[in-house]
């Protein structure tokens, strides 16, 4: 039996580790090949990294820097941000990632989930779909570069699937740390109508959450502030459950 | 010595930066038969696919060079996840034959339920079959997997390790000097290290 994942999500804005709210106002972390190596002693499941100025600023990823992080990593990777071809997925794999994420680049280019999974296996391939709220609270999936071209967030997963998709990340940018929990309802909603993982992002802001998203259908639940920051004043702590504490969350998150 | 064999499919990083963690020292990273005319230890890394694989072994040149090492001198040599496949006679994934070290072939995972996926991807329970020194103790590890493709060993003496997917199968087998791991250690922390350890210190 595959077990659960408990996933630190770095972000990722030139070559150094950030953390932002809502995906705004980048709070520098520290240093990345740091804070892996750090991730390594306690033994996290795994890491994903999202540089969040790759697409934005059109530079595409950061290589020499993916590179030094999958030297330094003792544990499965992935990678988003600025993949726009199969060359770039190549060498991201070839680096020692195991998975490669894209997000507002499948709006305009949905066929690159097809192609990559063809090329790569879907295993390797996770589509991110970042969550708003609209005026009206309804939750939409939403290019995070424009705000626009706006969908159910269930048709989009459904959609990104059937091209191809061999795992959705649920990025609920509205909850990014603000530590209000993960969208349970959504995470209930897409779990039951995918057939392929889930990974839930945005919200989490206790170890209860992480069992939340977990019961609630995620195969993962990814966080990023309560990974990085220690207490009420937010002051930088890379940190990460003993096992036997995650084998808590497990159970609980059953 | 240790003698890392690279043939082009992946970043050698993670496995060569695990070794330097376990104190190993005069780590070679062998790309030609030249490279690998001293080896004493030798490590077959490998993800991609089979035949791309022994493709590029014998575009470098080096089956003639392994097969010495691996048969005759009977150095310690040890496949990890592909690595361990290409060990193997042959594989459904490719036409080409295997290196055909140790008694075995590569089936594909195939499964009618549809909860069960293919590749088995993730973190899993490891069961230690038979003494080996390659662990400190029997109790059961945890190791990190991505594969679609597992190995059927002929003779069951050979079972190092055993996992679950769908029905069990063998994670790891050690024959002689042969050993093969379908885990990847170099991601899997503290299992990993204790598995390269003992390879660096006990072999």
């Amino acid at each position: 039996m595959l077990e659960k994942r408990i996933i630190p999500a770095l972000l990722l804005s030139e070559a150094k580790l950030v953390k932002t709210t809502k995906l705004k106002n980048p709070q520098y972390v520290g240093d990345p090949i740091n804070t892996v190596r750090i991730f390594n002693n306690k033994e996290a499941d795994e890491l994903f990294l999202i540089d969040i100025n790759a697409s934005r600023s059109k530079k595409g990823p950061n290589f020499e820097l993916l590179k030094e992080i999958a030297t330094e990593a003792f544990m499965p990777l992935g990678y988003a941000g600025g993949i726009s071809d199969m060359n770039q997925m190549e060498k991201v794999f070839s680096l020692g990632y195991e998975k490669v994420g894209m997000s507002s680049i499948l709006f305009s280019r949905p066929e690159l989930l097809t192609e990559a999974s063809r090329n790569f296996g879907a295993q390797s391939v996770v589509a991110i779909i970042d969550i708003d709220k609209g005026m009206l609270g309804g939750k939409k999936a939403v290019n995070h570069l424009n705000h626009s071209e706006k969908f159910s967030p269930l048709e989009l997963a459904l959609k990104y699937q059937e091209l191809g998709a061999g795992e959705i990340l649920l990025h609920s940018v509205y909850r990014e740390g603000t530590y209000t929990g993960y969208d349970l309802e959504l995470i209930k909603e897409i779990s039951s109508k995918i057939s392929i993982p889930l990974v839930a992002l945005g919200g989490g802001g206790s170890r209860d959450d992480l069992a939340s998203a977990l019961s609630s259908g995620a195969d993962a639940a990814a966080a990023g502030s309560i990974f990085v920051y220690h207490g009420p004043h937010k002051a930088v702590l890379v940190n990460y459950p003993k096992r036997s504490e995650i084998e808590d969350i497990l159970r609980k998150g059953k | 010595m240790i003698t890392v064999v690279d043939y082009k499919m992946i970043n050698l990083g993670s496995i060569l930066n695990m070794l330097k963690k376990v104190g190993a020292k005069d780590v070679v990273v062998a790309t030609t038969a030249e490279d690998l005319q001293n080896a004493k230890k030798i490590i077959l890394p490998g993800v991609g696919s089979f035949d791309a694989a022994m493709k590029n072994i014998q575009g470098q040149g080096l089956m003639e060079i392994l097969r010495v090492k691996a048969m005759e001198e009977k150095v310690p040599f040890l496949g990890v996840c592909l690595g361990m496949q290409l060990m193997t006679k042959s594989s459904e994934e490719g036409i080409l034959p295997g290196l055909g070290y140790v008694p075995a072939v590569v089936k594909k995972f195939r499964f009618s339920e549809s909860n069960l996926r293919v590749p088995h991807m993730g973190w899993n329970k490891t069961s230690i079959e038979k003494p080996t020194k390659l662990f400190l103790n029997n109790d059961p590890k945890r190791f990190y997997f991505v594969h679609s493709y597992f190995v059927e060993c002929e003779q069951t003496s050979d079972i190092l390790t055993s996992t679950e997917h769908g029905h069990k199968f063998v994670s790891g087998f050690e024959h002689e000097n042969l050993i093969g791991v379908q885990f990847h250690p170099e991601k899997s922390h503290s299992y990993g290290l204790e598995l390269f350890r003992n390879y660096v210190e006990k072999y």
